[in-house]
């Protein structure tokens, strides 16, 4: 979904530009460009659509027709009813618990990989560079390879099947990429305002919180929306590692489309799927332009 | 307010030595000025004595108190930097107040504190601004009013005047000379400008490679430099450096010869007076003759030189007018030497003229070691 959002801004700037009259390239450019547009919105649209329409009108339509009859009984069923396993619970228990699982996750892996940018940027130990090495290289781990260890870590700490443990896996998973985006903002923060607010008498504690957290909005924003997302999508760690009473909304959207009650019920499984999109949909919406911006901001200087 | 003293302070990065011994003192109320090329050491220097790096060796004291491993933020020290340092996302009040906020002090004094101190720097209007709405000038006085606020025992000054244009710098410059002579405070002033450090110091340290050169008042660096080095560094234009033979005469008195066995050499007898004893070990031998650009000046018509002068005779390559003063470019024995005269001269290029040279103002060094013959 962010894919079509940027696919369509793309089209604006060039259009402004434009002065000459009839143009074969440029007609060929814009027909190119609408074509790509269209195949980008084609499944949203088809989504929305027969979202919004009553079931049979999906088995006997088109599914590119526009709704005869316009119901959002498929959101409300999805939303609340809908059989998710063996419960008729609807997606809402589940949409809650991604949100008991962001919020924290989020939250923590930001903080910690604020406070790993700033040990590793401002005190030059010995083995520093060693570290950050190290601790960017779990970025590169696939999800699949610590699998088993996890779970065994879960087990040991009594987390397994909890919303707590999936926290604690996605926090872990994410201070690769908090730590790397903080290190890069703060290696190009101004010395001058650490050294001063130490001389002022800033512990440790207090540079971080008064100093560079306040200063860092751009690379918070970064931070919040790529863990926000990463963490709302992910599916293997939540369906390896959390319960019945614990998934979260990617395993309850799957279990939904699985759940067979003698049909398909195609409409109330694009309601789901588009509840399930919404929230990070939303924090793109909001908060994109600061996405590129503050990339912008930590990648000038390393 | 305090004394401080560095004993024996040394500083390297790994093999690098970037500060030699070091040792200095200073009395409470002095305003030492450190100053010297870049790269010289003279903000690691004022670093260890904050406490932001810490030396390698030797014995800071502050107060007769040994802080040499006291954290920065407990030695009672406050700095302005170069670059204002100012948080950007704090109002001036809130950067006025963040020390004393650190130091857990209340918030009555707090606020009474920052009122006296924005009455003090005439920036009570822009308590309530953030840092980006303020101009450069406006913010060095946040930045000093930071400062100020904890009362601390001594001040470090980080080149704090070099991101100003050259009028506000002078401006500041006098501000910052009437905070010290109202506040008595003891500082130390890091600056690569020789101009900031005459008119500021009660002491200069000029550094170069990580060595002090020369610890003075401003009047003994500029007139009796301890090397030609210092020599050349401070004042502007920089003092004449003339290579000349130092040659005992018949009548037993000294003369400096300026190209020694050219059909152009110029003679300049030494009065005994102002020969330092140390000088008649060097006769028959090369040494480095220093004339600051005001130690000459034009021959009048009419009267004779004194006692204490001497006359020679050369051309005139340059004429510079500054508006002050005129600066002379002249070719003395095949060497140009400026000269500072009158800013009305009636001097023409290529035209030889008569100048008086005031020995008193004439110093000479060791030709191969370069310190000065005193």
């Amino acid at each position: 979904m962010p894919d079509m959002h940027v696919a369509a801004g793309a089209i604006a700037p060039i259009g402004h530009g434009s002065t000459t009259g009839v143009d074969v390239e440029r007609i060929a450019l814009y027909g190119l460009l609408g074509v790509m547009a269209l195949l980008f919105l084609m499944p949203v649209y088809v989504m929305v659509v027969n979202s919004l329409k009553p079931l049979d009108e999906i088995r006997t339509g088109n599914l590119l027709a526009f709704p005869h009859h316009w119901t959002i009984q498929p959101w409300l069923t999805a939303w609340s009813t809908a059989q998710i396993g063996v419960q008729p619970t609807g997606l809402r228990p589940y949409f809650i618990n991604s949100f008991l699982l962001v919020v924290p996750a989020v939250t923590i892996s930001t903080l910690l990989g604020a406070l790993n940018g700033y040990i590793l940027t401002q005190f030059r130990f010995r083995g520093s560079h060693l570290l950050f090495a190290a601790i960017l290289f779990s970025v590169f781990i696939p999800f699949q390879i610590v699998l088993i260890p996890m779970a065994m870590t879960l087990g040991l700490l009594r987390l397994a099947g909890t919303v707590t443990g999936l926290v604690f896996v996605n926090v872990v998973y994410g201070i690769g990429f908090t730590t790397l985006f903080f290190r890069n903002y703060y290696a190009a923060f101004p010395v001058e305002l650490i050294r001063s607010a130490r001389i002022d008498g800033a512990g440790f504690f207090s540079v971080l919180g008064r100093v560079l957290l306040p200063n860092s909005a751009p690379i918070i924003i970064v931070t919040v929306i790529w863990q926000f997302t990463s963490v709302w999508n992910e599916f293997l760690f939540a369906a390896s590692f959390s319960d019945f009473s614990s998934f979260p909304i990617t395993v309850a959207l799957n279990n939904l489309v699985n759940s067979s009650t003698g049909v398909k019920e195609y409409n109330v499984h694009f309601a789901g799927a588009l509840v399930a999109g919404l929230p990070t949909l939303m924090v793109y919406l909001l908060s994109g332009k600061y996405f590129v911006r503050g990339l912008m901001a930590g990648s000038v200087k390393g | 307010m305090a004394s401080l003293e560095l004993v024996n302070v040394h500083k390297a990065f790994g093999a690098v030595e970037v500060l030699h011994n070091f040792s200095i003192r200073l009395q409470d109320g002095e305003f030492l000025v450190l100053v010297g090329p870049s790269g010289c050491g003279k903000s690691t220097l004022l670093y260890t004595i904050a406490g932001l790096e810490a030396p390698s060796g030797g014995v800071v004291r502050l107060d007769e108190r040994d802080i040499t491993q006291v954290s920065p933020a407990h030695r009672n020290i406050s700095m302005v930097f170069q670059s204002y340092a100012l948080y950007p996302n704090m109002t001036v009040a809130k950067n006025i107040e963040f020390p004393l906020e650190m130091h857990g002090v209340d918030k009555v004094s707090r606020h009474k504190r920052v009122r006296a101190v924005s009455q003090l720097l005439q920036i009570e209007h822009l308590l309530e601004r953030k840092p980006r709405q303020l101009s450069g000038g406006q913010r060095q006085r946040v930045a000093i009013g930071r400062a100020l606020a904890r009362d601390p025992q001594l001040y470090l000054f980080d080149e704090p005047l070099s991101n100003l244009d050259a009028q506000l710098r002078v401006d500041m410059r006098t501000e910052i000379k009437k905070l010290h002579q109202r506040l008595k405070a003891t500082i130390v002033y890091v600056t690569h400008d020789q101009i900031e450090a005459m008119t500021l110091a009660t002491r200069i340290a000029v550094m170069k490679g990580g060595t002090l050169q020369q610890l003075g008042t401003p009047s003994e660096v500029y007139n009796r430099p301890a090397n030609t080095f210092v020599a050349g560094f401070m004042g502007s234009p920089r003092m004449n450096l003339v290579r000349a033979h130092l040659a005992a005469q018949g009548t037993g008195g000294l003369a400096l010869r300026i190209q020694e066995g050219a059909a152009t050499t110029v003679q300049i007898d030494l009065p005994p007076e102002v020969v330092p004893d140390a000088m008649a070990a060097y006769a028959g031998q090369d040494v480095i003759v220093g004339l600051r650009p005001e130690a000459m000046s034009l021959a009048t018509p009419g009267g004779g030189p004194g006692p204490l002068q001497r006359v020679v005779e050369a051309e005139v390559v340059v004429i510079e007018p500054t508006g002050a003063d005129t600066l002379v470019v002249i070719n003395l024995g095949g060497h140009e030497l400026t000269v500072r005269v009158e800013p009305e001269v009636a001097l023409s290029p290529n035209q030889r003229a008569r100048f008086v040279i005031d020995m008193r103002k004439l110093v000479c060094f060791d030709a191969k070691t370069e310190t000065l013959l005193a």
